[in-house]
């Protein structure tokens, strides 16, 4: 038991990457990853709302969402299959955890919620996190599942943004061609880090 | 000396300011520091008095490579005898040909000169291409953006070619070379500015650009292994299919004074642990290489071993595999000498260089054992780590300042 957790857990950090192995939430990855300070506040973040919204996810499908789940109302409500709804639910979810992420911050870190700007409520978008859930569907993971692979693919992505902010901290030496300064050269920076992530694919746990 | 010296100075007024070709000074000023040590000293502050520059740090490596590359030579040669005393075919190539135009009988005579021609037959049109390629790629970037031509690209084009099979083809080793040094390096600025060994970056992308030639699960002989005769099988992959102990197994098969002298097949440059243990000692004694990121490498794959074969397992052998094999095996002794110690894309923190070996250490034992699609871990685990190498830095940085604001409670 322990074991699996540990294993998917691993998988989720490394192996399936979210940032470097199939690029999702590419946009704050992107544009929060100046300095490291801020990478990690979104990065923490990220893990946060990860872990409350993919096992809250994995509750609304299993008891309202998928074919049959409603039996728990009475018999008559186990004929209804509602799973047209999740994205609409997840995303719901998801919106209602970031606001309540962006409350907390803007009382107790306002200089964080300052640095994020406009990219913490873009959260609510970030496709990593709703990416998470619905894969969280697709695979069958149960509740004790969904929280450990929601936990992982957060550590992972946060990993992700802190190495490519330190990386791009420690470029202020480097001198990039006026061309590709900025954005330009985060992609490939990007396109350099998942060569070094490729180390775990095919790892079988 | 004297008459060389005149001869770049009556070249060099045509590429000063002014001169016709003023547009190509790079490519003068690298022949001309190549070759002697450069005048100019700091004209502001800060004044750094050691003789120890990039030129002479790089010029140690190329020592230190020195036998790694004469291996490089011999190994293969041997090999490809030994394939042939085994049955196999010679290949049908250029390199065969020539041979027997110098006649030598590639067959039959197994003296070391024999081996050292043949084996520079198939190494050195690598390097040549390797030179050729990243050299010019190289030099349109100094020209175009000013800078200088370095000793780091010397490096590169020693390092590059020894991680290669002998067998790879040319042009796969163009692109190679033209990636790493092109997306690797020069445009993040060139030496020093990059954040990911420029040669590694080249030998990962042709690892998943062209994973048949060059991913390792088919041995690489200068010879026609197949159809029939001489078996196809690597003996690392034998190993993880045995039923019996590893280390045996090993010891049976090739015998672990051969795969620390290099007389085994793998890549040119990196079967030799007897020739990365010179370069070691030369980098560490001249300083160049640290030793705290090779101690500290060391360590860690014998805990990550240690800890694998305490843990035991019946289905995959290689968990079995002990530490003093470990260390012989494939390309950990190259990766732990030459590419791990690499200065730029290493942390550069003290603290963060004990850090920095320990995980790869751990990270290659455990990607090589556990990940069956790769058999050579340490390259990957080596770019995995300079992704993280920056973090590294970062974090004992932050941790320094914690500790001595602390001293002063403000």
């Amino acid at each position: 038991m322990l074991e699996e957790y540990l294993s998917l857990l691993v998988k989720a950090i490394f192996v399936e990457n979210m940032a470097l192995a199939f690029f999702l939430g590419m946009c704050s990855f992107l544009a929060c990853s100046k300095k490291v300070e801020t990478a990690i506040g979104l990065g923490m973040a990220v893990v946060f709302v990860l872990v409350v919204t993919v096992p809250a996810n994995n509750l609304i499908y299993n008891y309202l969402l998928k074919p049959g789940a409603l039996a728990w109302v009475g018999p008559e409500w186990a004929q209804y299959d509602l799973s047209f709804l999740g994205f609409l639910s997840y995303i719901g979810t998801i919106a209602a955890m970031v606001q309540i992420v962006e409350m907390t911050l803007d009382r107790y870190v306002p200089k964080l919620y300052a640095a994020l700007g406009v990219f913490l409520p873009l959260i609510a978008v970030n496709c990593a996190i709703l990416g998470a859930s619905l894969w969280m569907v697709e695979r069958e993971y149960d509740l004790g599942q969904s929280l450990v692979f929601g936990l992982g693919s957060g550590i992972g992505w946060a990993m992700a943004i802190i190495a490519l902010a330190a990386i791009r901290e420690r470029m202020r030496y480097s001198n990039v061609p006026v061309g590709l300064r900025g954005l330009g050269i985060t992609f490939i920076l990007t396109g350099l880090m998942a060569i070094g992530f490729l180390a775990f694919s095919g790892i079988l746990l | 000396m004297k008459a060389l010296r005149k001869i770049l100075d009556k070249q060099g007024k045509v590429f000063h300011k002014g001169g016709k070709l003023e547009k190509l000074y790079p490519l003068w000023e690298a022949q001309d520091t190549f070759l002697y040590t450069p005048g100019t000293t700091t004209r502001s502050a800060s004044h750094v008095r050691d003789a120890s520059d990039l030129k002479r740090i790089m010029i140690t490596v190329v020592v230190a490579l020195i036998p790694a590359v004469l291996m490089a030579m011999y190994n293969t040669g041997l090999q490809a005898f030994r394939a042939f005393q085994g049955g196999a075919e010679p290949l049908v190539n250029w390199q065969t040909k020539a041979m027997g135009a110098m006649g030598f009988d590639i067959l039959t005579s197994g003296d070391w000169i024999t081996f050292m021609v043949h084996g520079a037959l198939y190494y050195l049109p690598v390097v040549i291409v390797t030179l050729a390629i990243g050299g010019n790629i190289e030099a349109i970037f100094a020209v175009v953006r000013k800078h200088d031509i370095n000793e780091g690209f010397l490096v590169t084009w020693m390092l590059f070619p020894l991680t290669l099979p002998a067998t790879i083809p040319l042009w796969q080793v163009a692109v190679g070379i033209a990636f790493g040094v092109f997306i690797g390096k020069e445009v993040f600025g060139g030496t020093g500015m990059n954040i990911l060994n420029p040669a590694l970056t080249a030998r990962a992308f042709l690892f998943f650009a062209y994973p048949a030639q060059i991913s390792g699960d088919k041995v690489w002989i200068a010879a026609q292994t197949s159809p029939d005769g001489y078996s196809g099988a690597t003996w690392l992959g034998e190993t993880a299919a045995a039923t019996g102990s590893p280390a045996a197994m090993l010891d049976q098969n090739v015998g672990w004074m051969q795969a620390f002298l290099g007389l085994v097949p793998g890549s040119m440059g990196e079967t030799s642990a007897l020739a990365c243990l010179f370069g070691a000692i030369v980098l560490i004694v001249s300083r160049v290489g640290s030793w705290r990121i090779i101690g500290s490498l060391v360590v860690g794959s014998f805990v990550a071993s240690a800890l694998l074969n305490a843990f035991g397992s019946e289905t995959n052998q290689l968990i079995n595999v002990p530490f003093h094999w470990h260390i012989v095996l494939g390309g950990w002794a190259f990766g732990a000498v030459f590419m791990a110690t690499d200065p730029v894309s290493a942390s550069h923190s003290n603290t963060g260089k004990y850090i920095y070996g320990f995980l790869i250490g751990v990270l290659a034992i455990f990607i090589r054992v556990l990940n069956p699609a790769f058999p050579e871990g340490m390259m990957l685990a080596i770019l995995f780590m300079n992704v993280f190498a920056a973090t590294i830095d970062h974090f004992v940085v932050q941790a320094n300042v914690r500790r001595r604001r602390s001293r002063y409670a403000v």
